[in-house]
């Protein structure tokens, strides 16, 4: 089984890597590349634990073949904050207790930025549907979505401010 | 996963010729494909990516005015195009009730079609609309109806090789709706999917009509009697009752987790009613309009 050479930009970064003809995009950013911030939950596209966005979609990256990322972009969770300055997301994540174990949260901010880009200011009934393919055994969700919400705030009164 | 192989070509002659091999298997959006490698339910020795191939991804008009969709546009592709959304509300929202936001940004119609679950959200709909399927493979092309492309579960009437390569949807004359039932409203598969096109003449009758179920049999079903039971109506309560009906004694569905047979057959005549209902209404907008 020859392995395939890949090329490919994550978080803005021009990378290369070597892999299995089946192997996943999530197989390559957690072994090789070093980015263990995606997490398997599933594996099946159920959960998001993976939820990645490529080429500007948010995609499972636990249903992407890694030899697919040749010439595309891939935003993971390691790239959303700012040096040590976090999101307003992640920020929120924090203030509102919106997490417990921790392991579906990469997932779920990296799919509330996606929503809050296309979507500055949306209604709670629409963050949920949006983050009805992110599963958290946690929280019960309220307090995600809360947080969102409130993010979302604090992103529109930045971009009044600016 | 025993995968050895994987091709991205970037012409669809290319990807024809690859898919000649042995046990290849195409990939488009990969939500049901991947899973299956990853579960073993399914082997592909070689994988050829439909991704890459010009005129695979994306929307096109059609010379007699209706559209084709390329097998490897992803159901998000086409909420996006606002004019097909308008023509084929039915067919663009069932392809945006599969899974979740990041599924639909990679599942496709011609994956959904050829996976040949009975519960395939888009499948209906596409039925009920008359689509169609320009089909690629070592012969040649071909065309032949989206309702005659799924043999049973798992399992299609195309060649070894043969791919859908665009789904194509004739021109709207008439307005189109699909609804599912499912016990949650996101993350589900379907009890029953009902899929109601229809064309109403100037003075308000049904001048033509197609009623198509999913998840009530093998295969998603046309139901030619039920269509047939509206034409020449004004869609009045007995017309609507015999349409139910119709569907009620074509559907002949499993019980399983999600319901019962009896269930099924009693909700296939409820959807189908609703859905119909749904479609005469935007078809009364669109013709006052």
């Amino acid at each position: 089984m020859s392995r395939l050479h890949i090329t490919t930009t994550v978080n803005g970064d021009a990378q290369e890597f070597l892999c299995e003809p089946g192997a996943t995009l999530l197989d390559v950013l957690r072994g090789p590349l070093g980015l263990t911030g995606s997490k398997e939950g599933c594996g099946s596209g159920d959960c998001g634990a993976c939820t990645v966005v490529l080429d500007g979609e948010m995609v499972c990256s636990c249903l992407v073949l890694a030899a697919e990322a040749q010439d595309r972009q891939i935003a993971t969770i390691e790239g959303m904050a700012d040096g040590d300055g976090l999101h307003p997301l992640q920020q929120k994540f924090l203030e509102h207790a919106a997490l417990q174990c921790g392991f579906c949260t990469p997932g779920f901010l990296v799919a509330a930025k996606a929503l809050l880009e296309r979507n500055p200011d949306p209604s709670e009934s629409e963050v949920r549907y949006w983050l009805a393919g992110n599963l958290c055994r946690c929280t019960g969700y309220d307090k995600i979505v809360r947080a969102v919400l409130a993010a979302a705030a604090d992103l529109r009164q930045e971009r009044t401010v600016a | 996963m025993t995968t050895a192989e994987f091709h991205a070509p970037a012409s669809l002659e290319n990807a024809v010729r690859l898919l000649g091999a042995a046990g290849a298997r195409p990939l488009a959006g990969g939500t049901d494909l991947i899973v299956q490698l990853r579960s073993g339910r399914a082997a592909a020795p070689s994988i050829v990516d439909l991704k890459r191939i010009p005129g695979l991804s994306g929307i096109r008009r059609t010379a007699d005015g209706g559209f084709a969709i390329g097998a490897a546009t992803p159901a998000t592709a086409l909420l996006a195009d606002a004019a097909l959304a308008a023509a084929w509300p039915g067919v663009v929202e069932g392809a945006n009730l599969i899974g979740s936001v990041q599924v639909r940004n990679r599942a496709t119609l011609a994956g959904n079609l050829c996976n040949a679950s009975p519960g395939a959200d888009s499948v209906p709909p596409l039925i009920a609309a008359g689509a169609r399927c320009r089909v690629v493979g070592p012969a040649g092309e071909r065309e032949l109806a989206v309702a005659e492309v799924p043999a049973g579960p798992g399992r299609t009437t195309l060649a070894p090789g043969e791919i859908v390569a665009e789904i194509l949807l004739p021109p709207q004359t008439g307005a189109d709706a699909y609804l599912r039932l499912t016990p949650r409203t996101e993350m589900d598969i379907a009890i029953v999917g009902a899929g109601a096109w229809l064309e109403l003449a100037a003075d308000g009758t049904c001048s033509a009509a197609r009623i198509a179920l999913g998840a009530v049999a093998p295969t998603a079903l046309l139901v030619e009697a039920a269509g047939a039971a509206l034409v020449g109506t004004t869609l009045d309560d007995a017309a609507l009752a015999a349409m139910s009906a119709a569907c009620q004694a074509a559907a002949r569905p499993i019980d399983d987790k999600r319901g019962t047979a009896a269930y099924r057959t009693a909700m296939a005549g409820v959807l189908a009613r609703r859905a119909v209902l749904k479609a005469a209404e935007r078809a009364a907008t669109r013709t006052k309009a």
